[in-house]
């Protein structure tokens, strides 16, 4: 490999190739979860992520694309480090995230998250349906196929689609 | 540990550490029993996704875990474990890793509380569980979030974003079966007062709990249980349902010493490494 010393921003733009395997729409830099990249005087690479949830099977997926992408720039050794503190938050997803995301038919994260808060049975405010952009829509369930996801219905298209949590 | 041995700090401070991890290895283990068995799918994808926390939450802890089992004195090293097979892999590697300490302790070497490791039974029963453990991890990372523990600190802050969510919903089904039909009420009612006597032990400081308070990186159980103790109340309150009352409480899962449902849990989560040592998949 070249031994010239790439720029931190270079490696940012390859990161931004590097796409959450369960949201393949979304990268990992629109979701928010890199923390830093340095680049030590040999040349090689410490990336540092934080974990969306705390088991989330994708975050081994990630680290593994991650050091694919750099090898293919020439880097055989990438260091991935997860960060688990400060905790990640939607309030991280970039706004481009956000519309790819509805884009996508996924109701992306509205509001600024409120952590640790135990209302219960409560609901967000009017999720706006990523397909008609209606407001009538509802809670069908908390819980949806992967944990960041929440099962909604739109009552005036009735299309049913996911919502990506406030976390 | 053999009786005559007497723990350093650091050897406490691992005993915390596995106190915790243990106690969502264990729930983890029993929450995904019920993986393609809830009632409805929305609530079987619910206990998985909770089950997926903790185990990530245990993941991180058994990390560390094994980090401060490495840097251990030898003596200490040598006494700290008693389960033959992580013993025969310990000397065979030099050290342990994370998977050895899920895969390969025999039940007297963990540390969780009676509770998480109770069966499933039936819904109302799986409920009240979760509900007292869910309460338990909420104020207690709360307060470990603030530890000066960096690691314990990190999986706190970390872990009570996603318990908040664990508790809302556990309290939200308190609510709806107790609240519900006669038949519902009865059956929660029934699961607490089953469950109640052995909630007394969270709060029961082991001697890795005082350790730990006493350093500075644990959490004070006493005030922790007054927060539970008004939080079970009040939820409970709230879904007509009795507090249980007063009575003689189970201990020893934190001594290490467990009911019988252990045995089996372990049987079962620990099969794959037993049999076929180090595989990967
Ligand atoms: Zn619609």
């Amino acid at each position: 490999m070249d031994l010239q010393l790439p720029q931190v921003s270079a490696v940012y733009s390859w990161l931004a190739q590097v796409k959450d395997p369960e949201l393949p729409v979304l990268s990992i830099l629109d979701l928010g979860i890199v923390r830093g990249v340095n680049i030590t005087e040999n040349g090689e690479l410490q990336v540092t992520i934080t974990p969306t949830y705390s088991g989330c099977p994708a975050m081994d997926v990630i680290a593994m694309n991650i050091r694919m992408a750099l090898a293919g720039r020439g880097f055989s050794k990438v260091d991935v480090q997860l960060q688990l503190r400060p905790a990640w938050t939607t309030d991280w997803m970039s706004e481009e995230g956000k519309k790819k995301l509805k884009t996508y038919g996924i109701a992306p994260p509205q509001r600024l998250s409120a952590s640790a808060a135990l209302g219960l049975f409560e609901e967000d405010e009017s999720i706006v349906c990523p397909r008609c952009n209606a407001t009538d829509t509802r809670l069908v369930s908390r819980h949806g196929a992967t944990a960041c996801k929440a099962m909604y219905q739109c009552n005036v298209c009735h299309e049913p689609f996911e919502h990506f949590k406030c976390h | 540990m053999t009786q005559e041995f007497k723990p350093t700090a650091a050897g406490l401070r691992l005993a915390y550490t596995l106190q915790l991890a243990d106690n969502i290895l264990i729930l983890a283990h029993r929450l995904s029993e019920w993986c393609g068995h809830g009632p409805v799918l929305e609530q079987d994808i619910a206990l998985t996704n909770t089950a997926l926390d903790h185990l990530g939450g245990a993941r991180s802890l058994y990390q560390y875990a094994a980090e401060q089992f490495n840097a251990l004195p030898d003596a200490e090293r040598t006494a700290f474990f008693t389960s033959p097979a992580l013993q025969q892999a310990l000397t065979a590697k030099g050290k342990a890793e994370e998977d050895d300490l899920a895969y390969l302790r025999d039940a007297w070497d963990f540390r969780n509380v009676l509770l998480a490791e109770q069966p499933n039974d039936d819904w109302a029963f799986t409920i009240a569980r979760s509900f007292f453990m869910d309460a338990f991890h909420y104020f207690l990372y709360q307060s470990l979030k603030e530890s000066p523990d960096e690691t314990i600190a990190a999986v706190a802050e970390k872990s009570l974003k996603e318990v908040s969510y664990h508790l809302k919903w556990s309290s939200e089904w308190v609510i709806r079966l107790g609240d519900g039909t006669a038949e519902s009420k009865e059956k929660m009612q029934t699961a607490f007062d089953e469950r109640w006597p052995y909630a007394g032990e969270i709060f029961e400081a082991s001697e890795a709990d005082k350790a730990a308070l006493a350093a500075g990186y644990g959490a004070d159980l006493a005030i922790i249980k007054s927060l539970w103790q008004e939080r079970v109340k009040s939820v409970l309150e709230e879904a007509g349902l009795n507090m249980p009352a007063e009575t003689w409480m189970h201990r020893g899962g934190k001594e290490c010493i467990h009911s019988e449902h252990l045995g089996y849990i372990l049987a079962e989560m620990q099969f794959m490494q037993r049999a076929y040592p180090g595989m990967e998949w």
